[in-house]
Formats: structure tokens, C-alpha cells, sequence
């Protein structure tokens, strides 16, 4: 004890207070966050404001005679009751959409990353070029390729995958195909970002250590891809849900997504707080799933 | 062509011996031969160092050896097993990476248990602790390798290898990343470690002075050969060539033409000054070689005096630079026939000091001197002595 004691004063001269490593931060810096701040000010608050406004005001308005705020939260139990299904198969879509997104992904992003040595670049750029025509362009262009007289109708017709009246045009498979494509490169990007990073002396190190390379794989690359999987799948479900080109383009009316319905409330029916309802519900659900989704990835440093 | 076919067949030699073998081993990477024809013998448990500057071939013998290259041409084989081919997973060898390689996103605990999870071992949870202890790091066992210091991290590596108890624990310069302090630290406890637990151990490094306080035997590797190989005080006495001359400590080479060979010593001219040199430390057959003697076994003396060194004396030379370096004095000395020598002198405080400009004798002892081949380059290994 006597010990202890003798050296107790000597540990608390040792514990300095910590230093002050961090750069003094004058009225300069928070000048800098001012055109950020203004920003979001003006193109997420207020029109936020505006989203949450619109979701309470009585639905019995019409933008010919206006709106009134009524607080009328029984506009989102209308929504919900009247469109669950739309949103249910929003997130159906969006979801096997993400996995398609997710395999093809990994193996490109895989591919480019460890295989391909100085095609690397070439590969990247190959992988933005359709950001070069416009979203809508090559989604129409997908109507002609999955068209009744298509080539690929005509093909899967004569392998006798498809019934001589089947069609891929107007089908659930037609939309998620639709989605896939359109938000790969969504996917592509970050899980190469995160891919490239990884040393390959670590997967060597598996090798040395025992682990095949199946095994070295899953126990290696694979966590330490993680980042890139949970960007990119953010990155491809959290547009693939909301998303109503694929759906007006390659689906059919009786199959709506959530999207088109909101879009249609919107513009067509002109049912402002019942389009705005939507919205928000598609938002908060959307938000949830993704905190709950990075927080059993364990990748809290994302958010 | 077939004699390669010839030495890539282990012989019944091979399977009995129970250490480390590499039999004319080859790798090239398209028309570079980064290792050519590399016989070697590393015997079990023993500390074994393979010693080169950068790009003699060194690290991929290690990597060959380890089976993250697979050689051109040759065998390796482990206890009387041909591992040549074998996928690196299925060989008892284990690597301490240069860089460590450490799994980032795995804990210390997780790393160290990795090689045993694989095999699936029992008493893990046991064995690792056991293993943190030995390396003193069983505190840090839930922290992640950057939460620690470079020299926690070698040691969690040298953990990770070492608890899987390979044949043979390949060390691929695992000590450069560490400043010179910590280095000398570890490399006592890296040949404390070597001698409790008995493996084999191969450390690949460009230190000379590494691997001579840690390894049994030393082998000097330069472009993609094996120079010389012994141990550590037999390879700096008594060098075969003038890279391991150059590049184990220094040499002073100086030309000399063969007057006389006799059974146990050889007599050479010396630019007019007789010189003799054991025959068992003549490494030509020539009528010419380089006479070298390392600079500390050089005597400096006033002109005509008598120095404790029969034999050997050379006069007329002038201090063209003196550096002081404490234990002992360096100097330059420029001889008659114009060469530069390098003279150590131990500051015991019996000898006075010289200035530059005096003029001076050199001497020494006969059985301190050297022969090499003329044809090999005076200043080969000179320039690589360190990074």
C-alpha cells in the first residue's frame, strides 16, 4: 500500500492536461459554413417546410380555390390505406433491385479493382459512359430491347423460355430489370472506391494464414468492402424506391410504385396533401430503414 | 534445359533432410531473373538470415519459400516434403510481412487467433492469451492494430505467425518500419523468442548488422545469387568476394600481383611492398587478386616505427582526413601508389593521434588479410551498406 501511495502523486503529474491540439477557430471559419448553411436553407428547409405544410392542409382544397390549413394529420392514414400497396411493392423493387445491383456490382467493381491492371481507367469510364445520354433516353431505349418483337423477346421465345404470347415488356421483371440497370453505376462506383483501397499483402496474409481463397475472401475482402456495399446500396435503394420513369416506361398501370402514384397525385389528380402525405411516409421510411440498416452494418461513420 | 529437369526431381537425399531445401531454384519475371539457380540449406531451428541489398532477390526467395510465388524452375522441400507447389494455406510456414499486414478490421485477439479459427483449432481463446502474454501484449487484446505503435503492431504479427507453430517462421524485414532503438530491442527479443520456442526462423533483411547479431548463419544474396554463406564473424573475417567484403562492414581492396603460392600461404607483390596472405583465405587462383584487409585491423604508425605487426608493412603514407567518431579514430591514408586507405584506430588512449598532412606507416597481421578474385568489381556492395 505504502507503495501505491509513493507513487500516486508522480501518476498525477503525469496526467497534463491535454493539450490544446486543436487549430483556434476565429470568427473566419464559421464564415465558411455560411453559403453551406444558406444552401440548405433554401433548397431543403424550406421546401421541407413547405412538404410537411402541404401533408396537414384539408384535402378538400383544390388549387383553383386554395388550400387551408387544417392540420389534417387523417390525410396520411387516407394515403396510407388507399396506396400501402404501391408502397409496399416500392420497396419489393427497389429491394431485389439493389441485390441484382449488388452482385453484378461486386463482381465489375471485383473485376476492375484486382483483374484488369492497366484497363482499370478505360473500365471506370466505360462504367459512367451512359451518364453521357440522358436517364430517360435509356430507359426508352430499354422499351425497344424488352419490346413484343424484340430481339430478346424473339430469342427467349425459340429457347422456349417464354410462351409464344409471353411478353417481357409490361412485367414486374421488365421494371426491376429497368432499375438494375440504371442505378449500377450507382453501385459500381463506391464498392470500387472501397474495393481498390484494400492491400492485397492482407489477402496474402490470409493465404499464409490458413485461408483458402474462398475463405480468405469472406473473412478479408468482403468486411472490408463493407463501406462500399452499404454506400452503394444506399446509393441504389434509396432512388430505385422512389423512382417512377422505370416504373411509367416499362411496367403497366397495375403496377404502380409509389413513385408514379405520388407523381400522378402531384400532376394529374392534383391532390396536393395526399401527394405530400406520400412523400413524407416514403421519406421517414426510407430514413428509418437506412439508420437501422447502417447501424447492423456497423458503419456509423457513413452517416 | 536438363539439367534443370534434373535438379526440379527431389532426390531420396531430400526427403530424409529434415530442414528447409531449395535445389536450383529459379524465378524470373519475364526476361528478369529476379533469383538464379539458388541452392540452399536452412537446417531445423535454426536462426537463419538471408542478406542482401534491395532487389538481390531476397524477398522472393522468402516469397517462393512461403508459396506467394511459384519458382520458374527448381524444388523446395520442407522435412522431406516437396512443397514446391503447394498452395501457401496448406504449408506449415508462416510470414511476419514487412509491413506487417495486419487485418485492420479485426482486433488483436481476432488477428492473433486467425491462423488457428482456419484450422479450426480447440483452446483458442487460451492459446491466443498464452501468445499475448509471451509478446507482453495482453492488455491491448481488444484494441485495434491502429490503435497501437509500430512496434505493438510487429509484435502482434510476430504473434499471429507464431502461435500457429510453423516449420519455418519467414521474417520479411519485419523490423525496418521501427526507429533504430526499438529495432535493437526487438531484435534481442526476436532471438529471445527464437531460442524459447526452437522454430526455424529465415529473416530476409538489407541490415548487415541485423543480421549478424541475430542470425546463426548468414547468407549474402546479391542479384539474385547466393554470395557467400556462414557464419556471421566467418563471412566478415574472411569474405570470398569483394561484395561481401563491401557490404558486410568495409574493406580496404588494394591490386596485387601473385609472386608465390605454398601450401599455407601466398606471397603478392603489392605495388613493390611484399605482402603475404593465408592460403586458406585466398579465394583466387590467378596470377592477380585484390589483397583486402578491413580498416580496423589496419595499424597507423610514425615513419620507421616498430608496430606490433610482423609481416605485412606498408610505408609512406600520408593522413589525407581524420574523423573522430569517439570509441575510435578514422582515417584516410593515401599511399604511394595514390589509393585512399581506411585505417580504425580504438581510441584505448596508449596512441597519440594524427593530423592531416603527417606522414605515417600502415601494418598489419598476415593472418588478417584476404585475397580476392581481380576480376570482381573493388567497389561492388560498396555504395549499398545502408538505405
Amino acid at each position: 500500500m505504502t507503495s501505491t501511495a509513493g507513487t500516486a502523486p508522480v501518476a498525477v503529474t503525469d496526467v497534463a492536461p491535454p493539450a490544446d491540439n486543436g487549430r483556434s477557430r476565429g470568427p473566419g471559419a464559421y464564415l465558411l459554413i455560411i453559403p453551406g448553411l444558406a444552401w440548405l436553407l433554401l433548397f431543403f428547409v424550406i421546401p421541407f417546410y413547405s412538404l410537411v405544410a402541404t401533408s396537414l392542409y384539408d384535402p378538400s382544397g383544390s388549387d383553383l380555390r386554395g388550400y387551408d390549413m387544417t392540420y389534417h394529420v387523417a390525410n396520411y392514414w387516407t394515403a396510407l390505406s388507399d396506396y400501402w400497396g404501391p408502397l409496399l411493392r416500392s420497396l419489393l423493387y427497389g429491394a431485389i433491385a439493389t441485390l441484382f445491383c449488388l452482385v453484378l456490382g461486386y463482381v465489375l467493381a471485383y473485376t476492375i479493382a484486382f483483374k484488369v491492371g492497366r484497363w482499370k481507367n478505360l473500365m471506370l469510364v466505360l462504367v459512367i459512359a451512359p451518364f453521357f445520354t440522358s436517364f430517360l433516353l435509356r430507359t426508352l431505349s430499354w422499351k425497344l430491347i424488352l419490346a413484343d418483337d424484340g430481339y430478346v423477346v424473339d430469342l427467349l421465345q425459340t429457347l422456349h423460355l417464354l410462351g409464344d404470347d409471353g411478353r417481357l415488356l409490361a412485367t414486374p421483371f421488365a421494371v426491376v430489370a429497368g432499375l438494375t440497370y440504371n442505378f449500377l453505376p450507382f453501385m459500381v462506383l463506391p464498392l470500387f472506391a472501397s474495393i481498390d483501397k484494400i492491400d492485397h499483402r492482407l489477402i496474402e496474409a490470409s493465404s499464409d494464414l490458413y485461408a483458402n481463397s474462398f475463405v480468405g475472401f469472406w473473412k478479408v475482402t468482403w468486411p472490408l468492402s463493407l463501406p462500399g456495399v452499404v454506400s452503394g446500396t444506399l446509393l441504389t435503394f434509396i432512388p430505385a424506391v422512389g423512382d417512377y420513369i422505370n416504373q411509367t416506361l416499362l411496367g403497366t398501370p397495375n403496377q404502380r410504385m409509389i413513385g408514379t402514384v405520388i407523381q400522378s397525385q402531384f400532376t394529374d389528380a392534383n391532390n396536393y396533401p395526399i401527394a405530400a402525405a406520400l412523400s413524407m411516409m416514403l421519406m421517414v421510411l426510407i430514413l428509418v430503414m437506412v439508420l437501422f440498416y447502417v447501424r447492423k452494418a456497423g458503419t456509423e461513420e457513413l452517416l | 534445359m536438363s539439367q534443370v529437369a534434373e535438379t526440379a526431381t527431389p532426390t531420396e537425399d531430400d526427403a530424409t533432410y529434415d530442414g528447409l531445401r531449395l535445389r536450383g531454384v529459379t524465378k524470373s519475371f519475364g526476361s528478369f531473373n529476379a533469383v538464379t539457380d539458388l541452392d540452399l540449406d536452412i537446417p531445423r531451428g535454426s536462426f537463419f538470415a538471408l542478406l542482401g541489398p534491395s532487389g538481390c532477390g531476397k524477398t522472393t526467395t522468402l516469397r517462393m519459400v512461403a508459396g506467394l510465388e511459384t519458382p520458374t524452375a527448381g524444388t523446395i522441400t520442407l522435412a522431406g516434403q516437396d512443397i514446391t507447389y503447394a498452395r501457401p494455406y496448406r504449408r506449415p510456414v508462416n510470414t511476419v510481412f514487412q509491413n506487417y499486414a495486419l487485418f485492420p478490421h479485426l482486433d488483436i485477439f481476432e488477428n492473433v487467433a486467425f491462423g488457428l479459427k482456419r484450422r479450426k483449432v480447440k483452446g483458442i481463446e487460451e492459446k491466443v492469451r498464452e501468445m499475448l502474454d509471451l509478446v507482453e501484449l495482453d492488455t491491448q487484446a481488444r484494441k485495434r492494430p491502429a490503435q497501437l505503435s509500430g512496434g505493438q503492431q510487429q509484435r502482434v504479427a510476430l504473434a499471429r505467425a507464431l502461435i500457429n507453430e510453423p516449420e519455418v517462421l519467414l521474417l520479411d524485414e519485419p523490423l525496418g518500419a521501427l526507429d533504430l532503438k526499438l529495432r535493437r530491442a526487438m531484435q534481442i527479443e526476436l532471438k529471445r523468442i527464437q531460442t524459447d520456442v526452437g522454430l526455424t526462423f529465415v529473416h530476409v533483411t538489407h541490415d548487415q548488422e541485423e543480421a549478424m547479431t541475430m542470425a546463426d548463419t548468414v547468407a549474402v544474396m546479391n542479384l539474385g545469387v547466393i554470395e557467400q554463406m556462414g557464419a556471421p564473424q566467418d563471412l566478415y573475417e574472411n569474405p570470398e568476394t569483394t561484395f561481401v567484403a563491401n557490404f558486410l562492414g568495409q574493406s580496404n581492396l588494394i591490386e596485387g600481383a601473385i609472386k608465390s603460392r605454398s601450401a599455407d600461404i601466398v606471397v603478392a607483390d603489392m605495388n613493390g611492398i611484399d605482402v603475404s596472405i593465408p592460403a586458406g583465405r585466398s579465394h583466387t587462383d590467378g596470377d592477380r587478386g585484390w589483397i583486402g584487409i578491413r580498416p580496423e585491423k589496419v595499424l597507423i604508425g610514425d615513419p620507421g616505427e616498430q608496430l606490433d605487426a610482423p609481416g605485412n608493412s606498408v610505408p609512406g603514407g600520408v593522413v589525407t582526413d581524420v574523423s573522430f567518431v569517439g570509441v575510435s579514430t578514422q582515417y584516410l591514408v593515401r599511399m604511394p601508389w595514390g589509393q585512399e586507405l581506411q585505417v580504425f584506430q580504438q581510441n584505448t588512449g596508449h596512441r597519440r593521434l594524427y593530423r592531416t598532412g603527417e606522414s605515417v606507416d600502415l601494418s598489419w597481421r598476415p593472418e588478417y588479410a584476404f585475397l580476392l578474385d581481380i576480376s570482381q568489381d573493388a567497389s561492388a556492395g560498396a555504395d549499398q551498406v545502408d538505405d
